[in-house]
This record gives structure tokens, sequence and C-alpha cells, in this order.
């Protein structure tokens, strides 16, 4: 375990007459990546928000280092952040944002053209400097933003969904770029999104969160193959989510039929959630020895590298991933393997999430752009 | 019909304009009789006659004092007011808001009458002088504070609430960051209140009536130059006023056009 | 963020010794006799002058209207010119109201005169003299000509945003010229025409000045009345308390008449500059 720079304990916020956050603990170690990653309103920003001072919890403490520092204000704070819409000061060029900080500390001169310019190498915006911000394209814009905090030489930096106002293609660069960044300057990032790809793609630590409360801390692989809970495994990628009973140590009953597994520790008959991924099935003859289930195809969607295709099985419909194509109405046979069974405790998400039965591709879409609202709570 | 429109529109702006042309033409009539009909010949008697006028050059600077007095004040005052409003939760905004717009809606006479009453009261409990310049000054920050806080209030509304954050995150402390990121946001706000304040102060007769006592403010005194009916003075002094307006619109407007097109020029350069 | 009510602070303080005392003096004035006990006598004398209000609230209506319907057409034209000519046309509207309303009115005064300027230019012309000044209609023209841009500014200002595509797509579903401004820019504009009247209505109902000028003795208004209580003849601040009171409530009254018909929230004056 590294290091930890920055330590909540037992924290609460209520903000406009509602508890965000209760009880939340979370260790943050030094030089980690780590993303807060969860549906609007689930308190991520809250918690980001909590760690730069601009929010005083009602109860709990922050702790830097080994140092308390709930009732420090922001401005004596050695950690910076990136504003979601990156608040470059509308009145400064390019320069004077970046040079803000040391201005205040009251470096001199060429020390301060020396950092500005280093940091304007670093997010390739090199001969901007006398620009105004008006003048930048978003990207640039963040460009700025992620230069004028990293001046100030921050030990901790917070990102609040800085990548969401970019469109998808400079959203890609600029995560390979802030990773890039990360690893150079060697300080811990506190990354808040709402996209689980991008959490997955750039973080040593995803904290999955939701109702204000932590859901699952994990690496990102881990966090992909072994979900605590329903929601995490939807919130996740795509998930088959059923209603399972663990008869013992490493052999569980779903969907009709007894499966090896690689979970234990549930005890003797106790009902729980299984999750299988779509792409780890395996369509098969109905009459093939390694199948499984049976179910009938009911919708086949096209989607570049692999097909999607919906199995209902007994009524409870399947999503499968697959490169192998079938036709609506046929009947298949699913494979599974022990690897490919999950087991999750029940929870409060249980039955929630994971039957497909309601998914058409509208419904898909209405998901994603309800997702990239602004989490503003 | 497009001629109607423009035949409709000139007619209007004659409307507007015509008595105004014919005050300044009459500025300039020689004429023993005060005829206001007769353009009987070209002078500049009455602008002499009005700058030897000890009274209006009083009047004039009572005026300016009251107006930049004011207009200081209620600049500064609602500016702090603005910025606290601004941070006010819902009810207790609607309360304020609601006590701001109170004198724009209500009747210039009320609202003077009721100063009228309050400082002669004020000055038969604690002695006190009489109502005057003081008095004045209070009503004038009194009627111009709404204006201020009214074309502040959308600056700190338009702006990003997290820049006066970022500056606190960059290491600013609060004071400071509020003159370095917000002030400068807000800036043409408060400028633009602080004209308006200015312009009414200067324009107010209404409530400086009931609040003067015995000082002469122009206005008041234009009141009772028009009282004596006959006085082409009256001409040219509305004459030097329009003028002096006139450069000061045209002032302001083409620092506006030229600060548009650099930003037009900014924009251009992506 | 956490001395916000200290920054307040002085303002509040402000408004209640200016504003929220006074109007209190007011009414405790209104409601007390010379010797400051309690009577209604003075409200009850308010009844004597009904004929004044009457006719302060019916030569302020008339305003009110002819300015509406002189001044939405002008809105409309400089809303719809190209930029440039708004700014400019803008100016020329405003020009005017900065210039002193007591110079503004007193130049009417030299032009309605019996042997004024528009008599002789009527003289001229071989047309009889009228008599123009010391009337109602001479009042009304006052108020118009004082008071109309505070009607078009605020139509302007909210037809200007009205969206284009918003009209074509009305043409677009089959609405005629007179169906576009009938069923959709004139509600648009609704809450410009409302806070358009507020701003003519008001001072044009307590106005004192342009009565005193152009409506010689007979054409008494609520606002004569008023200035005769306090600083006239007729000194009773009590019953001057009194018919300001009055007053007050006739136009709160008329505002949430007016108020009824928008959907917005907020009427004022904000929309000057």
């Amino acid at each position: 375990m590294l290091k930890p720079i920055i330590t909540l304990k037992d924290i609460a916020v209520t903000l406009g007459g509602e508890q965000v956050l209760k009880n939340f603990n979370l260790t943050i170690g030094d030089g980690e990546f780590v993303t807060l990653l969860g549906p609007s309103g689930c308190g991520k920003t809250t918690v980001l928000r909590t760690i730069g001072g601009f929010i005083t919890p009602d109860a709990g403490d922050v702790f830097f280092g080994e140092q308390k520092i709930t009732d420090v204000p922001p401005h004596k704070r050695a950690v910076n952040t990136i504003f979601q819409k990156y608040a470059l000061f509308p009145h400064l060029n390019v320069y004077e944002n970046i040079a803000f900080g040391m201005r205040i500390k009251g470096k001199k001169e060429d020390e301060i053209r020396r950092t500005v310019n280093e940091m304007l190498h670093m997010v390739n915006l090199d001969g901007m400097a006398r620009r105004g911000v008006g003048s930048l394209s978003g990207g640039q814009q963040q460009r700025v933003a992620i230069a004028r905090a990293l001046a100030n030489e921050p030990k901790v930096l917070l990102l609040d969904e800085p990548l969401s106002a970019l469109d998808l293609k400079l959203r890609k660069d600029m995560q390979s770029e802030l990773k890039k960044i990360q690893q150079a300057v060697g300080i811990t990032f506190v990354f808040v999104t709402h996209d689980q790809e991008e959490a997955l793609s750039m973080s040593d630590t995803v904290v999955v969160m939701d109702k204000g409360q932590i859901q699952q801390i994990g690496t990102p692989i881990d966090v992909y193959n072994e979900p605590k809970n329903a929601f995490v495994a939807d919130f996740i990628g795509e998930s088959n989510i059923l209603d399972g009973t663990m008869v013992e140590d490493y052999l569980v009953e779903v969907a009709g039929q007894r499966f090896k597994s690689l979970d234990s520790g549930f005890g003797t008959m106790a009902p729980v959630d299984v999750v299988i991924r779509p792409e780890d099935i395996d369509i098969v003859p109905t009459a093939s020895s390694a199948a499984h289930v049976a179910g009938v195809v009911t919708s086949v969607t096209f989607k570049g590298v692999h097909y999607e295709i919906i199995v209902d099985v007994d009524g409870f419909k399947w999503m499968i991933q697959t490169t192998d194509s079938a036709k609506v109405g046929d009947r298949i046979g699913l494979a599974l393997t022990p690897d490919d069974i999950h087991v999750m405790a029940r929870s409060e998400y249980s039955g929630k999430f994971g039957d497909y039965s309601s998914f058409s591709e509208e419904m898909g879409m209405a998901r994603l752009s309800s997702g990239k609202e602004a989490d503003d709570a | 019909m497009k001629i109607l429109l423009k035949i409709y529109t000139a007619l209007l702006f004659v409307f507007l304009y015509a008595p105004i042309l014919v005050l300044i033409v009459f500025s300039f009539n020689d004429t023993q009789t005060s005829s206001r009909t007769q353009f009987s010949g070209f002078t500049l008697r009455w602008y002499e006659r009005l700058f030897e006028d000890r009274y209006i050059l009083e009047a004039l600077f009572n005026t300016l004092l009251i107006a930049v007095v004011s207009a200081v004040c209620a600049t500064v005052l609602g500016t702090l007011a603005a910025v606290g409003i601004n941070r006010l939760k819902k009810l207790p905004r609607r309360v304020m808001m609601n006590i701001t717009n109170f004198p724009m809606v209500n009747p210039e006479i009320v609202t003077g009458v009721s100063m009228m009453l309050l400082f002669v009261a004020a000055t038969g409990l604690f002695g006190g002088k009489n109502l005057g310049m003081w008095t004045l000054i209070i009503a004038h920050i009194t009627f111009c504070l709404p204006y201020v806080i009214l074309s502040v209030l959308p600056k700190l509304r338009q702006m990003n609430p997290n820049l006066y954050e970022a500056a606190q995150d960059l290491g600013c402390p609060p004071i400071p960051a509020f003159f370095k990121v917000v002030l400068p946001e807000i800036m043409p706000g408060i400028i633009t209140g602080m004209i308006m304040a200015f312009t009414l102060s200067i324009d107010d007769f209404v409530i400086s009536y009931f609040t003067s006592g015995t000082t002469q403010t122009l206005p008041i005194y234009i009141y009772t130059m028009t009282r004596r009916r006959i006085s082409p003075e009256i001409n040219a002094l509305s004459t030097v006023l329009f003028v002096c307006i006139m450069a000061l619109l045209i002032l302001i407007n083409v620092r506006q056009s030229k600060a548009e097109k650099e930003q037009r020029e900014k924009g251009d350069a992506r | 963020m956490r001395n916000n009510k200290l920054i307040c602070a002085p303002y509040t303080v402000w408004m209640t010794l200016f504003i929220i005392v006074p109007m209190g003096l007011v009414a405790f004035f209104a409601f007390t006799d010379r010797s400051g006990a309690f009577t209604l006598h003075n409200i009850a004398q308010v009844g004597q002058y009904s004929n004044v209000f009457l006719r302060s609230i019916w030569l302020g209506a008339i305003a009110t209207a002819v300015s509406l319907l002189l001044g939405y057409p002008l809105a409309y034209i400089i809303a719809r010119a190209n930029p440039s000519r708004q700014s400019a046309l803008v100016m020329l509207v405003m020009l005017p109201m900065w210039m002193n309303f007591l110079l503004r009115t007193y130049a009417w005064m030299t032009l309605l005169e019996d042997n004024g300027l528009l008599n002789a230019l009527l003289t001229a012309v071989g047309l009889p003299r009228l008599h123009m000044i010391n009337t109602a209609g001479a009042v009304v023209l006052g108020m118009v000509y004082n008071y109309i841009p505070y009607m078009i500014l605020p139509l302007y200002s909210v037809l200007t945003k009205i969206d284009p595509s918003v009209i074509e797509a009305a043409q677009d579903l089959g609405a005629d010229s007179k169906k576009v401004f009938l069923k959709v820019i004139f509600p648009m504009s609704m809450p410009g025409v409302i806070s358009g009247v507020t701003m003519v209505f008001v001072p044009a109902v307590s106005t004192f000045i342009i009565s005193k000028m152009l409506g010689g003795g007979g054409n008494l208004l609520i606002g004569d009345l008023i200035d005769m209580q306090f600083l006239g003849s007729a000194y009773n601040p009590n019953l001057g308390s009194a018919i300001s009171l009055v007053l007050m409530v006739i136009i709160l009254i008329c505002m949430g008449i007016m108020n009824q018909f928008d959907d917005g929230e907020e009427v004022g004056g904000g929309m000057l500059l």
C-alpha cells in the first residue's frame, strides 16, 4: 500500500438540505491516479470539493498526509483543482493565467517566466503565451487550466470531469495525455467522471460510487472482473445479472443448472447474484454438449467488431457479444465456463439491473445521454 | 407598406425631437419682447447671461457634487449588496430583491414625500440642520442603489462561479481573490451602474424637490425658472446640456463599438 | 463564503432606514391627526378628491394606451432593422430622455401656447387658432412625450430577443403575417408590454409637473394634490400622507392586475440600459 496523502474520515456533507455524503471514508495513496466514478448526483464532485476545501463537512475530518486540514481554507491547501468549465480568468492572457498562483506567492519574475514556459511546453502550447483565453479552443483552454494548476506545484491535482466538454476524438487524446502528464510529474491525480471507459483506461484505482456511498474500490481490472454488487456490474460494462443460489463453496445454481464456480464463502444454499459478461458467452448449436442453456434470438445488432445478440431464455433476456452471427428467431445454445461466472452477494441493487428485456437502441441512447449530464451535487 | 412605415418612423422622431430643436433655435433668438414665436435675429446674449448667473452656477456646482458623491457611494454600497444578494439562498434573496425593486416601482412623489417626512422627523428629534445638502445626498444614494444592484447582479450571475474558487485554489486568500478575479469580471456592470446613478442623480427633480430644503440643484432651479414662464436663458441652458449629453453619448458609443470590433477581431484570430 | 450576511448588512440597514422607515412614517401620518392621535379622518377626506383620482387614472391610462399604440410599431421596426442601425435607432429614442424632463416639458409650453409656435404655424397656413395649452389634451401629450421611450425600450429589448426561426416556423405552419403577429409575436412580447405599461403608467398617474406646466390650474392631478399638502398652500402632511397611501394602493392594484397577464416572474424597470 502506498503512503496515504489524502484521507477522508467519517465525512458527512449536507447540501441544500440534502444529505449528500454520510460516514464517507476514503484513503488516497501518494502518486496514485484515482478515479471517482458514478452517475450524476452520486456525490463524487462533493468528495472532490471537500478535498479542495470548497465544502466544509458537517462532520468528519480531512487529512493531508498526517496533518488534519478540515478547517484549512482552499488557498492554503497544497491541492489544486481543474474545474469542469476550466474557470480560466477571462481578463488575463494565457501567460498571466498560468503565472497567477506564482505571482501570489511572490515568486521572482524570471522564475515565473521559466516555469510558465516549461508548463506551456508540457501541455503543447508553446508560443501561445500572449493569446487571450477567450480566443482558445476548448481543448486549448483545458491545457491552460492544467498548466495553471501544475505551475502551482500541487501535491494533489483534483480534476472535476475535465474532459466532459470536449468532443469524443479530443477526449481520447486528452485521456492519454493526462495519463502521460501524471506519470511525468509524479503527483496524485484525483479524477471525477461518469464515463466508465475513461475511468478504466486512465486509473490506477477506481472508486465506484452511488447514492453518496462507495460501492467498490479496486484496480480497473478488479472492478470489471470482480464487481462487488449488481450496481457495479451494471455500471461498468454490460452484464447479464441473474438470480442464483450458492449451493456450496465452488458450486452455484443459475438458470436451472449447476455450474462450477471459482467463488466461495457465501455459505450453503445462499441466494446470490450471478454476473455473466456478454463477451464471455459463446453460442453453440442447441444439440451441442457444450450448450448449457438454450434460447431464441430476439434481436441482432451489428456493432463493427462484434454482433450484439439478445437471446430469450425462458423469459429472461441475455445479451451476448460475439463475432458469430445468428438470425432473429434462431434457437441457439449458450456455452459457459466456470471462469465466466462471477458470484456476488445480494444487495439493495439486486433485481434492478441486468435483464435486457427492455433493451433497444433508443433505450441505450437515452441511458448514455442521461449519464452525460453534469454531476452538480 | 414600406414607405408608410418609414413615414411613421420619421414622424415619431419628429415628435421626439421637434421640441428640443425649437428650444435650441430660440436660444439664439435676439428679441426684446421675449417673444417665443418670432425669430428676430441671432444673438449669444442668453448664453452670456447664463454664465454670469451666480445662482445657476451654484446650482450646477451643487448638482455635480451631489451626483459624484451619491454615485460613488451608491456604487460601492450597491456592488457589495449585489455580491451579498447573489450568495443568499432563495428566500432571503427574494426578500432583498423585493426591497430593491420597491423604490423603482413606487411613484417617485411618494418616495420623495416619505423621505421628507423622515428628514423632518429626524431634524425634529436630533436637532441638527435643516434639510439641504446632506438630505439630498442620502435621498440620491437611496434611489440610485437599486439601479446599481440591477446592473451588477446579472454580471455576477453570468460569471463562472468557479472563477472565485479557482483563484483561492491557486493560493489567493478570499478578499484579494475577489479584487483580482471577481471585480474585473463584473467591472462593466459596475461602470454601467455608476453612470446610471450619476445621470439619474443629475436629472432628478421630484425627489430632490421634496428633500432639498432651500438648497438649489439645477433641476430645481430650472423649475423656478419655468414658473417665471418667459426666460430665454432656459433655452440656452437646454442647448448647453443637450450638446454636453450628445458629446458624452457619442464618446461612449465610439468606445463601445471600438471594443466590440476588437473583440470580433480577437474572435476571428481563432 | 461565510460572511454573506456581513456583506449585505450595510445595504439592509440603509434600505431599512431610508425606504422602509419612511414608508412607515407615511402610514403613521395618514392615520394620525396633527397632535399624533389615531384618526381615520384623513383617509375619509381623500374621498372628497375622488374626481382628481379619477382624472389622474383616466389621463394616465390614455397616455399609456397612446404610448403603447405609437411605441409598439417603432419598437418592432427597430428590432427588425439590421444590427448596426438598431443601436443607432435605440440611441435616437433614448437621447431625448437624457434631457431634463422639465426642459422637455417647457419646450411644449412654448409650442402649445395660444400665441405659440404651433398656432403661428396654423395661422400661416390659414387655419384658425386652437386653444391647446392648459387643456387635458396637453397634459396627455406631455405624458406621452416624456414617457414614450420607457414604452419603446422594454418592448424593443423583448422583441429583439425573439428567435427569427420561431417566426419562420409559424410561417412554415401556414400562418400569414397577421396571424404570425397575433399568435406568435405579440404573445411573446407580453413581458415587454407589461413592463412598458408599468413604466409609463406609474409616473404618468403620479406626475405633478406636467399638469402644472401644461394643464394650467384646471387639470389638477393626484401629484399636485400631494405637492400642495407638503410644500404648497394647503399645508397638511397628514392628509398628504393619506393621499400618498391611497395612490400607492391604487398602483399596487393596477400592477397586480397587469401581472395577471404575465406568466413570467420578474417585472420591473431593469431593462432600461
